[in-house]
């Protein structure tokens, strides 16, 4: 889409990395990933699906958490470029979305309709397995990726794979199985909290979302922490809405 | 996937058949379990979310035994997997790399001594919404195949649905009505959304708001996903009706 220079790529790179280090959030740190993703390349969205072990693949993490969007992202576990690159193992790139009714028949129009001329997605790969996938989304007209975006976007997804890894050391293919179906639950609890703060101060989920996550950002605390507390703990329910 | 989960549904509901009621209901998860994943024996124990223990059951005496040990010790992979919220997978209890007897001092030897050598146990949770653990014994030591791995997330999956429903039994079609094609059309996430929304306009626990949702599925004869996305666009409102 852009030429991105050496400068901004390593910059990207030590930023994605350094989240790494610590006791880190892994939904939030797939969340940086995604919009770094998304700002490197100019794409309209980015989101990260995970396969589960039943194979159906789940939204993780995005760079909008747009209602119609995480639609998008979450119906390809029937159809469509993620679950293509989770199958083949291989990435899937600039696919014309007009022109892709026949290859998915089901998402090409949805996301047509939601604005995106391309789509594209990459494998995230653990060893021999494939895990999921990062999905880009092209808004513009001949938006598609060069060459040079290819590797570069593989990179930051294989960054996504290290991080499944890092969150807690990975000792056996036991712990890597008990690490995915954590973090898909939590998934479920951010939706949950969601729903629980728009809810309680009459906002649409969309905005909830905002709400919880500028609360974890200016506390310094994990969105899934957050997330959790707003469930589980009606006092620190009323603590954010007072915030 | 839908034929695995009815099939292992049916397999539940026919050994439950056998012991009648709620506690049958439970063995006939123990013993379905047992069954689909090549284990000498299973035990489920109902937990409220602070970790009490309520109603239990087991494939059988000596599975009954180890399940019972974890509560008298206070300490197991059941314990971890509701706590940690993710599964807790040990394929040989006497690995010094996964150092079950590190982790679990008491419990390793007791289990050992009683014949256990794998251990994995899942807990029965959405979101932040905890119901209890399911716990697959096996007297031989190896990892859960990939389809068994999954066959213990669908008996789980299927039980806390059994749990939440609490009077329709596992085998009603009308269970698989209205939890169908919740994947397919990319609105999964808006159930857990609604789950917080309706804990929050019901003032009820995570767990109860989902039971209540599923209750009105199966009263208006309605697909869930279609209930979750008329209550996430506030056309449905569970505080000014009976359920």
């Amino acid at each position: 889409m852009t030429m991105i220079s050496p400068e901004r790529l390593a910059k990207i790179f030590v930023e994605v990395a350094d989240t790494l280090v610590d006791d880190f959030d892994l939904i939030e740190f797939l969340q940086t990933l995604t919009y770094r993703a998304a700002s490197l390349v100019g794409a309209g969205a980015v989101g990260l699906l995970l396969a589960d072990e039943r194979g159906k693949l789940e939204f993780m993490a995005g760079s909008d958490e747009d209602v119609s969007l995480v639609e998008l992202f979450q119906l390809q576990t029937d159809e469509g470029p993620c679950l293509e690159a989770v199958r083949t193992g291989r990435p899937v790139v600039n696919v014309d979305l007009g022109a892709a009714a026949g290859r998915w028949p089901r998402f090409a129009p949805r996301a047509a309709a939601a604005g995106f001329h391309s789509v594209h997605a990459f494998p995230l790969r653990l060893r021999s397995q494939v895990i999921g996938a990062l999905n880009v989304f092209g808004t513009s007209l001949g938006g598609n990726l060069t060459d040079a975006d290819v590797p570069v976007i593989q990179a930051l997804t294989d960054v996504a794979a290290i991080a499944l890894l890092q969150e807690r050391a990975i000792r056996q293919g036991e712990v890597l199985s008990e690490q995915l179906q954590g973090a898909l639950n939590s998934r479920v609890v951010i939706e949950q909290a969601k729903g629980v703060v728009a809810q309680s101060m009459g906002l649409t989920v969309d905005e909830a979302f905002v709400v919880i996550r500028g609360y974890a950002r200016r506390h310094s605390r994990k969105l899934t922490d957050v997330a959790h507390a707003m469930v589980t703990d009606p006092q620190a329910l009323a603590r954010l809405k007072d915030s | 996937m839908e034929d695995r989960s009815a099939f292992i549904a049916d397999l539940i509901t026919r050994q439950a058949a056998v012991h009648g009621g709620r506690p049958g209901f439970l063995r006939g998860v123990c013993a379905a379990a047992a069954e689909v994943l090549s284990a000498s024996g299973a035990g489920v124990s109902v937990m409220t979310d602070d970790g009490t223990r309520g109603e239990t059951a087991a494939s059988d005496p000596a599975s009954e035994h180890i399940e019972e040990l974890q509560f008298i010790l206070g300490e197991g992979p059941c314990m971890d997997a509701f706590a940690s919220r993710r599964p807790v997978l040990i394929p040989d209890l006497g690995d010094p790399s996964t150092d079950a007897g590190g982790r679990w001092p008491f419990y390793t030897p007791a289990a050992s001594a009683g014949g256990l050598r794998a251990v994995f146990a899942f807990p029965l949770q959405i979101g932040a919404a905890r119901l209890g653990v399911l716990d697959v014994f096996r007297d031989r030591t190896g990892p859960l195949t990939a389809g068994e791995f999954a066959d213990a997330l669908t008996v789980a999956d299927v039980t806390v649905a059994a749990l939440l429903d609490r009077h329709v039994q596992a085998r009603d079609s009308r269970v698989r009505e209205i939890d169908n094609n919740d994947y397919a059309d990319g609105h999964r996430a808006e159930l857990f959304q609604a789950q917080g929304m309706v804990m929050v306009q019901l003032g009820v626990s995570l767990t109860e708001a989902m039971a209540r949702i599923r209750a009105h599925a199966y009263a208006q004869e309605r697909r869930l996903a279609d209930v979750a996305r008329d209550i996430v666009a506030r056309r449905l409102h569970f505080d000014t009706e009976k359920p």
